[in-house]
């Protein structure tokens, strides 16, 4: 089995983000950038299922500017084989990530493709839904848990309602959520060998996909300072002001 | 000139970072509170700095080590630096000089060291004897095959959790250009030898749960198999591994800058008074202003002496004025942090009041500031004298 990991590089979770001055978005010259957690989590559980003997090949898959490769190569030294860079400027949509995604799964033959359930920057919680349906494979998202079983995975999803287990069918595509694993570190003996892991680079045509843009950005603010809020002595008075002041009650 | 880091390089800072956080700084409560550092937490974090690659990060590949080279071990230790001393001297870097070990002591000495099993220690400091460390009275002399030690070491880091020291001890005397001096050699010395004897050293306003210790040789027999280098060449031994030591000091302080200046900042941005974020009066701005000036100036001096390690040899001025601006930054900074939070940073409750009682030894040890001058105001007037 192959595996397939989308990563996303993201303003590092530490930073406190800023909004441009022209509202066209937020800051990213000169801030420290990171791997999405999300798709650290997926990172290791490859990891874990390849060292279970479940999986031949991680495979990291990033679509972005040059720097994207500082992303991919974390991954490698977290431990995984080799990268796959699709080089671009463009603004990315998740659905123009998705089908990228889609192709470069197709290519290589990936039979399980792990993403983060969303990535912090733009929280949009779709691309691991639009890969699976693009492929008309098997979906489970937000995933606490995964294992091989015979003709495809058996996974535990945290939803609402509590964890659902299911069993999936071959070839699948997974999203993570928070509680899947506790990513390891980049190890030193992995970081000097993540120097000499290949991290092939393609263009968007390589995988003739059309990434043109369905949404425009119109203007990016910063959220409403919260208001300072009040004490209450006691759970009475919490009532009252609950009823009769902000009448949410 | 290029001063950015590499990607490698970034990601060791970054391992390292988390490491800190999660392995080190949950237990600094405890031990700073204690001055302990429990033996089941000690092996803990030996295990865990193995299973990451830090431990050992500074000793070549080849010996099983983490190969690095003088610049990443800088922002390790600068990583490394930022948590209580007893915690990240726990994450070993055994003493270079330990590469000086031949044969059998390699096997004995070094490759333990390099796994973790072992531990070592450095003696060189007398009560007589500090920053003249020549003028040392431990001596060692030659009786057939073996060697006799007697006199005392004070001020010795760690020697109570070490399996052996480093010791050095006057062979002789010869004479130089500017009259008699001692001649020094290197010992080996385990634990358990006869004659040789571990107490307790001084309580120190610096580093809670890291203990300094005094030893005591009475009659002490050792072998010369336990020379390390060659006899009278115990200076010698020393100048060739134990200038990266300076360094390791400066990329410390340069940790602890980090840290009291990060706390600083975001103090400055919060804390209100008169209506106002502190950090909006001129008055704490200003210090912000000069903490950030003085850790810059301090870090890029530290690296570039480093690259010059790397690149060919760095020299002695270079390694000095890295480890004067290092430890002196942080003595400001660490001042300075604290001031920002006026009462608040004197309460043990914040990691300030530790760095800053803990800054105070950085000028006195590794050569005190005042050496560290000599050692720069030589370089600068050497090559105009006698002319
Ligand atoms: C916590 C701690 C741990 C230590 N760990 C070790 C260890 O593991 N192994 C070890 O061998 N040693 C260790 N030392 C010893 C340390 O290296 C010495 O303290 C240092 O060399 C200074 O010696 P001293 O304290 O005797 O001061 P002195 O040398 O007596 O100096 C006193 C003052 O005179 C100044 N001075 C001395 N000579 C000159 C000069 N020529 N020009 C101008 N000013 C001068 C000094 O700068 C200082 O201000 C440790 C010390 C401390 C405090």
């Amino acid at each position: 089995m192959k595996i397939l990991v989308a990563v996303k590089r993201v303003i590092d979770a530490n930073i406190r983000v800023r909004v441009k001055p022209d509202h066209s978005g937020v800051e990213t010259a000169n801030v420290k950038m990171a791997m999405n957690p999300f798709c650290e989590i997926a990172v290791e559980e490859a990891l874990r299922i390849q060292q279970a003997g479940d999986a031949e090949e991680v495979i990291l898959f990033s679509a972005g500017p040059q720097k994207c490769q500082e992303t991919i190569r974390t991954g490698l030294a977290m431990g995984a084989d080799r990268g796959l860079h699709v080089l671009t400027d463009e603004r990315l949509e998740p659905l123009a990530i998705a089908k990228m995604i889609a192709a470069a799964a197709e290519q290589q033959g990936a039979d399980l493709i792990i993403l983060g359930k969303q990535s912090i920057d733009d929280d949009h919680n779709q691309t691991g839904q639009i890969v699976a349906a693009l492929m008309r494979r098997a979906l489970g998202s937000y995933i606490s848990e995964i294992k091989k079983v015979a003709g495809g995975f058996a996974i535990t999803r945290e939803i609402d309602a509590g964890l659902e287990k299911l069993r999936i069918t071959s070839p699948a595509v997974v999203t993570t959520d928070l509680r899947l694993n506790e990513p390891r570190y980049a190890s030193l003996p992995n970081i000097m060998k993540a120097k000499k892991k290949p991290i092939d680079e393609l263009s968007v045509a390589d995988l003739g996909v059309d990434i043109g843009c369905r949404t425009e950005i119109l203007s990016v603010v910063e959220p409403p300072a919260r208001q300072a809020g009040v004490m209450v002595s006691d759970a009475g008075e919490l009532v009252d002001k609950l009823k009769n002041q902000a009448k949410v009650i | 000139m290029n001063f950015a880091i590499t990607e490698a390089q970034q990601m060791l800072v970054d391992t390292a970072k988390r490491f800190v956080a999660e392995e080190l700084y949950p237990y600094e409560p405890e031990v700073e509170k204690t001055d302990a550092l429990p033996e089941r937490l000690r092996r803990q974090i030996i295990a865990r700095a193995k299973e990451v690659g830090l431990y050992a990060a500074n000793m070549p590949a080849e010996l099983g080590g983490g190969g690095l080279d003088t610049l990443s071990m800088c922002l390790l230790d600068r990583e490394l630096g930022r948590a209580n001393m007893a915690l990240q001297y726990t994450v070993g870097r055994p003493s270079n000089i330990l590469l000086a070990c031949v044969e059998a002591q390699r096997e004995k000495y070094l490759y333990p060291c390099i796994r973790g099993e072992k531990v070592d220690c450095i003696a060189m400091s007398e009560p007589g004897a500090g920053s003249d460390v020549r003028s040392m009275a431990c001596t060692a002399t030659a009786k057939d095959d073996d060697f006799v030690i007697n006199g005392n070491k004070h001020f010795i880091s760690h020697a109570d959790i070490a399996d052996f020291v480093i010791l050095f001890a006057a062979t002789g005397v010869e004479q130089s250009a500017r009259g008699a001096r001692k001649k020094i050699t290197a010992f080996l010395i385990d634990k358990a030898t006869q004659g040789f004897n571990v107490r307790a050293g001084y309580a120190s306003v610096s580093h809670r749960g890291y203990h300094n210790c005094i030893l005591e040789f009475d009659r002490c027999k050792v072998s010369s198999a336990q020379v390390l280098g060659e006899v009278h060449q115990g200076f010698a031994v020393a100048n060739q591994w134990l200038g990266n030591t300076r360094l390791q000091v400066a990329a410390i302080c340069l940790g602890r800058c980090d840290r009291a200046y990060e706390l600083a900042c975001e103090y400055a941005a919060t804390r209100k008074q008169f209506n106002q974020t502190i950090g909006k009066f001129q008055g704490v701005a200003f210090k912000l202003a000069d903490m950030a000036l003085k850790r810059r100036a301090a870090e890029l001096l530290t690296y570039q002496a480093a690259w010059q390690e790397d690149h060919g040899g760095m020299s002695d001025m270079e390694a000095a004025m890295a480890k004067l601006a290092a430890s002196e930054a942080l003595a400001f900074i660490a001042d300075e942090a604290l001031q920002i939070h006026g009462g608040m940073g004197l309460m043990a409750d914040l990691p300030l009041e530790r760095i800053w009682r803990d800054a105070r030894v950085e000028r006195i040890w590794e050569g005190s500031s005042e050496i560290q001058r000599l050692i720069i105001s030589r370089a600068i007037l050497r090559p105009l004298e006698n002319r």
